[in-house]
């Protein structure tokens, strides 16, 4: 059964792939202006350059012939090149997916403690003053614009108090001395925008976390518990919390996207030198290449997370299983 | 029934509506924050003359709060209270805007599918599904790269991403209330596919897609927000976000010019809070099995 479910979830992930793999190839080629046209518009390109471009992307060649071009050079890594950079996409991007990870992690991890703490808080002191105020942070966080949030800590903690960095990921020289020295100038580097991340993330959680919980504990299985003579705090343990557990797995992995466009805004704000500063960057200068190199590494990201949240699922929940 | 009675029992439906979000803690604090919005966007113009927004009108620059400007003026020394204004025009037509374009697409797609079934539905729900799946922000960054920067291009953009949320609550309403005897008995004496999801589905699945719309409001003006603030806005028009973008970009939080860049953010987040809370209320009020949460 598991098999079965696991080979059908792996089919229709490919496909999406294979999907957005077509539709970000035909994304950008509605732009107004073709490869060809980008090289052209510069005075000074030369008969040799406009020659190489047609080659390079066999603009002579009929739609389809381009659109496998596109597909092998794909699969042999091959992006095409930076417009502002003048250097291959890949190498453009390489560099800049561990600080966004780190970024991205640590905020994670934070935020689902958090999450799940204030969730259950929340949900057992249901109606109480406590339940209120997690429930309005959660609803202002939520509704916050995170740059704005970013922009907020800088002008307090970096400006006025003057405790940490106002941006970057480490302090010009140090990263020579390596070392201890290196790892914590990148950790003070990081609080702010940690904590700017990780406050975007937790109160989707702590909302999920209290309304299903809020759910399981109306089932009959937590009458019969409490019937039985458990004490609050067990059956809250051993009975309630395992399964509000379930949702949260999906989600993390719906949440990818939306933490991604977060980290756009919070990279500018603070500098940090990741994937979502190469964003702001490739947008200003309108650096298709990169962009849609960007874009095809973001989307497979959430379709993969989504696969692998579908595939503990069954590992988590046997009812999921035995629908495949 | 005739079409009085009908009035008159909408007319009811109206009145326990308004009754209901007037004793709704939620909903009442939600209309009341748009309301104060919606009359600050359209008499602006008469409390602070948008004349001071012109180019060169004023050359103090960066000055903070005073008797003549109450919330100081910003890099170009224009008044940040009547830029406030103004902004909220852009900002909130640009949410309505987008929250329209959406909600039509949404519904158009998800009554079809949950009505026609097997085929048709099997397609639009896969095009539903890609589109859920590909994250909505990059993806509105994108198009509004691609497209340009223009008010109406930024409109679309959100617009067409936003839908596939709606799409599919309203096709779930639509495939149990077409089960439901009367659509039945309309389809047997003759009336046409059209004429029985405009007619007889859409009015059921109203309550749905209004809750909802309300929440696709307060995600279509964070969007706009966020475009604009990463530089994909209109430079002619400046909403909220830009404000914040140019707050940005002129260092206003280095300098200390608190009085720029939290207004603007402030009144991002309490239309937002104000759609929050009215989404919530209205999704309480109109679906009564919520009641008890």
């Amino acid at each position: 059964m598991r098999a079965k479910y696991i080979i059908k979830k792996s089919i229709y992930a490919l496909i999406t792939i294979f999907l957005i793999i077509i539709f970000n190839y035909f994304l950008f080629r509605v732009i107004p202006g073709d490869p060809l046209s980008m090289v052209m518009r510069n005075p000074k390109a030369t008969e040799e350059a406009v020659q190489k471009t047609i080659e390079m992307y066999g603009l002579d060649k009929s739609w389809y012939e381009q659109f496998f071009i596109y597909l092998k050079d794909l699969f042999h890594g091959d992006l095409g090149m930076s417009f502002e950079f003048k250097r291959p996409v890949m190498e453009v991007i390489g560099p800049k997916v561990l600080p966004t990870v780190i970024l991205f992690g640590v905020s994670e991890i934070l935020a689902i403690i958090f999450g799940i703490f204030m969730g259950i808080v929340s949900a057992w002191k249901r109606g109480t003053k406590l339940d209120v105020t997690i429930l309005s942070v959660s609803l202002f966080t939520y509704s916050m614009p995170v740059f704005w949030l970013g922009m907020i800590l800088v002008a307090v903690f970096a400006v006025n108090l003057g405790w940490f960095p106002t941006g970057g990921i480490t302090s010009p020289g140090v990263a020579i001395m390596g070392g201890w020295a290196h790892v914590s100038d990148i950790i003070w580097h990081g609080v702010l925008p940690v904590i700017t991340m990780a406050v975007l993330i937790v109160g989707e959680y702590a909302l999920t976390m209290r309304n299903t919980l809020i759910d399981v504990l109306g089932e009959d299985y937590i009458t019969t518990a409490k019937a039985k003579g458990f004490s609050e705090r067990y059956i809250l343990r051993k009975h309630a919390f395992p399964n509000a557990m379930l949702p949260m797995v999906t989600i993390i992995a719906i949440n990818l996207g939306f933490v991604i466009g977060g980290a756009v805004q919070i990279e500018t704000v603070f500098s940090w030198p990741g994937l979502g500063n190469l964003m702001y960057d490739a947008l200003g200068a309108r650096d298709y290449p990169v962009l849609q190199g960007l874009f095809l590494l973001i989307t497979i990201c959430v379709v993969l997370a989504n696969y692998i949240a579908d595939i503990s699922y069954s590992y988590i929940d046997p009812r999921v299983k035995n629908e495949a | 029934m005739s079409r009085s009675a009908k009035s008159a029992i909408r007319k009811r439906k109206f009145k326990d509506f308004c009754s209901s979000v007037y004793h709704n803690k939620m909903a009442f604090t939600g209309t009341i924050i748009l309301t104060v919005f919606v009359l600050a966007a359209v008499f602006g113009p008469i409390l602070v003359p948008f004349s001071t927004l012109d180019f060169g009108a004023n050359d103090e620059m960066m000055q903070p709060p005073s008797a003549e400007h109450f919330l100081g003026t910003d890099d170009m020394g224009r008044d940040v209270l009547a830029y406030l204004m103004s902004g909220a025009r852009i900002s909130m037509l640009c949410g309505f805007m987008a929250t329209l374009i959406s909600m039509v697409l949404g519904t158009a797609i998800g009554i079809a599918a949950g009505y026609f079934g097997k085929g048709t539905d099997n397609i639009l729900m896969r095009f539903t599904d890609f589109f859920l799946v590909i994250p909505w922000l990059p993806l509105c960054m994108v198009l509004a790269a691609i497209l340009g920067t223009s008010i109406w291009n930024i409109i679309f953009v959100i617009g067409i991403t936003s839908w596939p949320g709606t799409a599919r609550v309203v096709r779930a309403q639509t495939l149990s209330i077409r089960e439901r005897p009367f659509v039945e008995r309309t389809v047997s004496i003759g009336a046409g596919s059209f004429h029985t999801m405009i007619k007889h589905i859409m009015p059921n699945v109203f309550p749905l897609i209004f809750a909802n719309t309300v929440l696709v409001a307060a995600v279509a003006i964070t969007s706009e927000t966020t475009l604009s603030f990463l530089g994909l806005g209109d430079t002619t028009r400046a909403s909220w976000g830009m404000m914040l973008h140019y707050a940005f970009e002129s260092g206003a939080a280095s300098v200390g010019a608190w009085w720029y860049y939290i207004p603007p953010g402030l009144c991002v987040v309490l239309v937002i809070l104000a759609f929050t809370l009215m989404g919530y209320a209205f999704d309480e009020i109109m679906n009564p099995k919520l009641k008890e949460r």
